[in-house]
């Protein structure tokens, strides 16, 4: 984690580049696996059980293995008037997958988010790191083949 | 209204420097340079200036403490988590006027003697991220951060710090712990993090749209700024529309700009044609208000006469055939999945509150549960650690109060008469 060199010099302690190195961590290994957790302890010098207390506080650390594609759906007021619901229903018709599952391919994960600032495009999600807008179950669907 | 925040964001690179600095950007900093940094203060409290984060507080106040507490080195924080449920408001500054909050952010630090500052920006805007860093490291490589800024003695270095999705991390204190690298729950004040903030250094936390007011305060004089909008209140507001609208999306208006107005004149009416039922006016926090009171100047001092809030701005509108005994129930589940857990009567009450309304939604209500509802409120208003959990019971009270009938609707003819049930 040679990023984290520089990370540090940002903070006057090491324990606040826990987060920052959450996130490098999960990007290398997938999820916060134990070698990850590991490796953030490891790296800054701080007990694994507090890495993994902070760790376990936050909704976007990941604590089990995800599939290659993580789709994350709002399902908020200003989504959910608008038929976020129903494109809950549909990806798991279509795909089997539940909110906090996997598909058994491992193409993708499902994560139910609260808003994610893009109300005024309802229903919206994030796929990995693009946002998607104005859903509906025809253009999801098309959005969702690009994801291999 | 000319636009300034919003200034030149049809530009298709106007993140960029040179087209910022092209557009009049980074002159108020040379000229906050040249003040004194208590003068910079006055100017900002003579302005009338109010936090843009959903409390309202004085900025010039909050700044003068933190001013006053010899501490060293100081910090300014930012605050970008934008969590509340129907705001998208800081979204344009960060993506489309970076320098701008950048501008804001030198000017103050100026003002503050703060050395360090961070932006905190919510894990879920991962383009902003980007943005705001390629921002940052255009405008340390033209001498705006660094050491001396534009050669001066005044030296500010900002960077981004990216939370993980807890809601509660908004709150300014959590928020704190979070960027020292620790669970995001709230601590008890006093002290004040003006006193004893992030490494226990005396602290400022603005939001994003109150630091992109700075800029413009400097620019054309406190006493030209406290004569847009409110008079208690003045300034330019952003306010987000979402819902039933024909027009969704940001407004830069004047400050207290009617809801009517906003809704009818700016967001294009209600969609369709058809009728407004109800206007939840500055995010899921706030309390509902029924369509016939949207008279109400949307700012932090009337909007609490006129039964609700103004929050984050942020105006989530529902037309006629909306569930709301459905809204509220997603409202409350949010407020349950978001529950840091520190405290028991909303870390209990979130969930229990959620639990009655699904069963009403649900066809299962029992006669007695609105009022359970409103029992199980009443024990959570004003017995929390933080305004999270007395934002969800008077979220709770607010939908009773006004629409009581659809409540008990559903509860005698064993669910909701169109048909929707909860997810
Ligand atoms: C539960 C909760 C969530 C909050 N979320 C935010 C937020 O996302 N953004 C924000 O600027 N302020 C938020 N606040 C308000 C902050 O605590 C703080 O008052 C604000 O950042 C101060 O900046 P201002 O004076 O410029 O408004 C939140 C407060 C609470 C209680
Ligand atoms: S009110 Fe809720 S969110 Fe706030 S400290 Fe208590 S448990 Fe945490
Ligand atoms: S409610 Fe879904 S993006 Fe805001």
């Amino acid at each position: 984690m040679k990023e984290l060199d520089t990370i540090k010099e940002k903070y006057p302690t090491t324990r606040a580049a826990i987060l920052p190195a959450l996130y490098i961590a999960q990007e290398k290994f997938g999820w916060l696996s134990p070698e990850a957790i590991e490796e953030v302890s490891s790296t800054l010098n701080v007990p694994k059980a507090l890495v993994r207390g902070v760790s376990t506080f936050y909704a976007m650390y990941k604590h089990k293995p995800m599939g290659r594609h993580l789709i994350q759906l709002c399902t908020n007021v200003s989504c959910m008037i608008f038929g976020a619901e129903t494109l809950l229903e549909l990806l798991k018709n279509k795909y089997g997958l539940e909110p906090g599952g996997t598909t058994e391919d491992g193409r993708f994960s499902l994560v139910i988010m609260e808003c994610i600032g893009a109300c005024d495009r309802a229903p919206a999600m994030l796929v990995n790191n693009d946002f998607h807008s104005n859903l509906d179950d025809n253009n999801i669907t098309e959005i969702l083949e690009k994801y291999k | 209204m000319e636009r300034y925040l919003l200034r030149n964001i049809e530009n298709a690179n106007s993140a960029d420097i040179e087209e910022y600095e092209k557009a009049g950007g980074y002159q108020s900093l040379k000229k906050a340079l040249s003040m004194e940094p208590k003068a910079i203060i006055e100017e900002v409290k003579k302005s009338g200036l109010r936090g843009r984060g959903g409390a309202g507080f004085p900025t010039g106040m909050k700044w003068t403490f933190a001013s006053a507490d010899p501490k060293f080195p100081k910090y300014l924080i930012c605050n970008a988590d934008e969590g509340e449920p129907g705001t998208f408001k800081d979204r344009p500054i960060l993506e489309k006027n970076p320098h701008l909050l950048i501008e804001g952010m030198i000017i103050s630090a100026h003002a503050l003697q703060a050395r360090y500052g961070y932006i905190y920006l919510r894990g879920e805007y991962p383009q902003a991220r980007e943005i705001l860093e390629n921002a940052i490291k255009q405008a340390y490589e033209k001498g705006y951060l660094g050491d001396n800024v534009l050669g001066s003695d005044t030296g500010f270095h900002l960077s981004v710090h990216q939370g993980a999705g807890a809601y509660i991390c908004g709150e300014e204190t959590a928020l704190i712990e979070s960027l020292e690298g620790k669970r995001g729950q709230p601590r008890i004040k006093p002290p004040f993090p003006v006193n004893v903030g992030v490494f226990s250094m005396p602290t400022v936390v603005n939001n994003v749209e109150t630091l992109s007011n700075i800029p413009y305060i400097i620019e054309i004089g406190a006493e030209a700024y406290s004569k847009i909008g409110s008079p208690d209140c003045p300034g330019p507001k952003l306010y987000s529309v979402s819902g039933h609208v024909e027009k969704p999306g940001v407004y830069e208006l004047p400050m207290g700009t009617t809801l009517r107005e906003i809704i009818y004149t700016h967001a294009g009416g209600i969609k369709g044609g058809k009728n407004l039922k109800a206007v939840i006016p500055g995010g899921i926090s706030t309390p509902v208000l029924p369509a016939d009171k949207i008279d109400c100047p949307m700012d932090f001092v009337s909007m609490p006469k006129h039964g609700s809030m103004l929050g984050s701005g942020a105006v989530i509108v529902f037309d006629e055939t909306t569930c709301l005994v459905k809204v509220c129930w997603r409202a409350m589940k949010f407020f349950e999945h978001e529950s840091c857990g520190k405290c028991t009567p909303c870390r209990e009450g979130t969930g229990w509150m959620r639990s009655v309304l699904e069963r009403i939604e649900n066809g299962q209500g029992k006669d007695g549960d609105i009022d359970l509802l409103l029992d199980i409120a009443g024990n959570i208003a004003g017995k929390t650690f933080c305004p999270l959990g007395d934002g969800a019971a008077v979220v709770t009270m607010n939908f009773i109060k006004h629409f009581r009938n659809e409540f008990e609707e559903h509860i005698t003819n064993k669910g909701c008469i169109q048909g929707t049930k909860t997810a």
